[in-house]
């Protein structure tokens, strides 16, 4: 039977106000957190997937406890099952040392034959979990895909629509592989009444370093500073005039003054 | 030592962001007095190779092996690995695209290196590279730095200039031989679909944008059409024949709301936001957009903006530079108007 994973995290809501307090670190006050926006395809895609090969799905994230919203979300959406990795000691701000616990959380499940992640977290935007997953596992990599054209897990193919800069380019590739999806490959479900109970009830184990018999690798990055951006010093300036043509006009004359066009 | 730079190749010619990035290598190596050294995979081009040694590529290493001729990450990024194993570079610089992405973060792993992503800003402090970027939609700025012998780094689009060219410098060339690979390939290119035409929104430095108010076109839908259907025509018109000229006049790109972009108005490539592309033109002209938090996200970075909006308490207008109080389908043929007066 097929099984696909899937990686979630829990952001702060994209309409918190996140400043950087007295003592450096990030903060966004009491507001609540979302399941990554992007991963919303990402989850819904896997559901999908998972129900037409009458496989097995499972969400998975890495780090505290916050994370286990995004994970109760998932299964609200729909997903079989949930997991979590935490190892309180580790820097979990790194990639090389994520991508290893999320390479050994997927070897200790064992039957896994595709991730499917978002296309990146909205608040970081690290842009190399999963890049660092597939080369750990040693599997396909299909990044930035906007539609899945086929998958078949008895013969270990699969087939995607990638997203270049320059065009979308069909690519075949074989199983087992790791595919990170575009916003617009679906229309995210809303979790229903039924999952938010099944979601309210469920445990989610959490695993250790330990659990997975890894020794973790150094971090190779490390945080210097968070800092609050300049304010945006912008004066605005309504452009009037007695016509249409006169406004349109005048913004003109402003736009060749300030070199921009 | 040395700064490694990838000249990325698109169907023969770089993209605008390598040269960007060709700048940021140059950053680096000054800070140590180290060589640039351009990476070359695919291409033999004479043109490149010399536009690289003129922009500050001490050498060009180039691998042109046939099996390099399409990009695939799987041979790209072992063969980078393999250089970086064996020739120990200070950093590996690219600009932050699609492929650059994945490239640099492959190849950072499997060399378990540090990677800077989507640096917006870097320089050298007593031997550490440090890189600034974005995070939380660029509502914090944060500075890291790779503790690794060889730093990582991709860099946003427009955050560094295009390295100049000096047609005086000259450089070396040294051809290096692919990675051994496996015979199997994992994976295969079946078809590929351009869209030829359009300006990437990254590069450019015009960029024009429609919201959920290029729905309310005045010009009649056909009569077979009725309710969203009609709504849907009247703003795929506008896109085309209203806010397409006043782009076109201006050399811009098109961008979009995501409301623009989820009514199906327009696809999601032209998405600017939190959920879509980040850009940071010279000029962004915001045309039927509120200004939501999460649109901001995505275009706060422009350097001159400019909204066009019928509600004088639009959030967009606390943002803009220049702001037009009124309806966008009488402002924006008045604004293509006047454009064609001054430019042509
Ligand atoms: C997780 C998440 C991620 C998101 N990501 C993004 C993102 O990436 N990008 C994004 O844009 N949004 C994003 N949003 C959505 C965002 O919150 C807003 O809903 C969206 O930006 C609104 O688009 P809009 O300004 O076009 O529409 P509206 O807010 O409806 O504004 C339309 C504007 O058009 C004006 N107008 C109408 N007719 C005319 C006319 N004839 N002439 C002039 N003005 C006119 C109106 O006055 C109004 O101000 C995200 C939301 C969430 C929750
Ligand atoms: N700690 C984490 N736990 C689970 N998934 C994650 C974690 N960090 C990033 N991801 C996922 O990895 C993908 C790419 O994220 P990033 O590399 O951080 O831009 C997204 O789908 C994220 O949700």
């Amino acid at each position: 039977m097929a099984h696909i994973a899937t990686f979630t995290r829990s952001t702060p809501d994209t309409a918190a106000r996140v400043w950087v307090d007295d003592n450096g670190e990030v903060t966004w006050g009491d507001v609540a957190t979302v399941v990554n926006p992007w991963d919303e395809y990402s989850l819904e895609e896997t559901i999908v997937q998972a129900k037409s090969c009458g496989g097995d799905s499972t969400v998975i994230a890495i780090g505290g406890a916050i994370n286990d919203d995004a994970l109760k979300h998932s299964i609200a959406m729909g997903l079989q099952n949930a997991l979590r990795i935490d190892e309180p000691g580790a820097d979990m701000h790194d990639s090389l040392v994520w991508s290893a616990l999320a390479a050994g959380a997927i070897r200790k499940l064992d039957d896994v034959d595709l991730i499917i992640f978002g296309k990146e977290s909205v608040d970081v935007a690290t842009d190399q979990h999963t890049f660092q997953l597939a080369r750990r596992l040693g599997w396909t990599m299909l990044s930035y895909v906007a539609a899945i054209i086929d998958i078949d897990f008895e013969a270990r193919a699969i087939t995607v629509e990638k997203t270049l800069e320059q065009g979308k380019q069909t690519v075949a590739a074989r199983l087992p592989a790791v595919i990170s999806v575009m916003k617009g490959i679906n229309d995210p479900r809303y979790p229903n009444f039924l999952g938010i109970r099944k979601a309210a009830k469920a445990r989610i184990p959490v695993w250790s370093a330990d659990d997975l018999g890894l020794t973790l690798p150094r971090p190779a990055t490390a945080v210097l500073r968070y800092m609050n951006p300049p304010a945006r010093d912008v004066s605005t300036e309504i452009v009037h005039g007695e016509n249409v043509d006169a406004k349109a006009e005048s913004l003109v004359a402003r736009l060749l003054e300030e070199k921009v066009l | 030592m040395s700064v490694f730079v990838w000249i990325e190749t698109f169907s023969g010619q770089v993209v605008p962001g390598s040269w960007e990035a060709l700048s940021a290598a140059r950053i680096l190596a000054k800070g140590d007095d180290l060589d640039v050294v351009a990476l070359l995979f695919g291409t033999d081009d004479h043109a490149i190779i010399e536009d690289s040694h003129q922009r500050g590529a001490a050498t060009c290493l180039v691998c042109s092996d046939e099996t390099l001729l399409d990009y695939r990450l799987e041979t790209y990024s072992t063969l980078l690995g393999e250089l970086v194993k064996s020739r120990r570079p200070r950093a590996v610089v690219s600009a932050a695209t699609n492929r650059g992405r994945e490239l640099l973060a492959s190849a950072a792993g499997d060399t378990e290196s540090g990677l800077l992503s989507d640096v917006i800003d870097l320089r050298v402090e007593e031997g550490m590279i440090i890189g600034a970027r974005a995070a939380y939609a660029g509502k914090v700025l944060m500075e890291m730095t790779a503790n690794t012998n060889t730093a990582f780094v991709t860099v946003r689009g427009r955050a560094f200039p295009a390295a100049p060219r000096d047609d005086q410098r000259q450089g070396t060339i040294e051809r290096v031989a692919p990675a051994p690979s496996s015979d199997a390939m994992p994976t295969e290119v079946l078809d590929f679909k351009s869209e030829s035409g359009t300006i990437s929104l990254a590069d450019a430095a015009i960029i024009v944008s429609g919201g959920r108010g290029m729905a309310s076109n005045p010009a009649e839908a056909p009569e077979n059409l009725d309710g969203e259907e009609a709504t849907i025509w009247k703003a795929k018109h506008g896109f085309a024949n209203t806010l397409s000229p006043l782009a076109e006049i201006l050399g811009a790109a098109i961008g979009a709301s995501r409301a623009a972009v989820d009514a199906g108005y327009i696809p999601y490539e032209h998405q600017v936001g939190q959920t879509g592309k980040v850009v940071t033109p010279d000029l962004y002209i915001a045309c039927g957009i509120s200004g939501a938090i999460q649109h901001q996200a995505g275009m706060r970075n422009s350097k001159i903006i400019v909204a066009i909006n019928k509600d004088a308490d639009a959030p967009i207008f606390k943002l803009a530079r220049y702001g037009i109080v009124g309806d966008l389908y009488e402002i924006v043929p008045a604004l293509t108007a006047a454009l064609n007066k001054q430019l042509r």
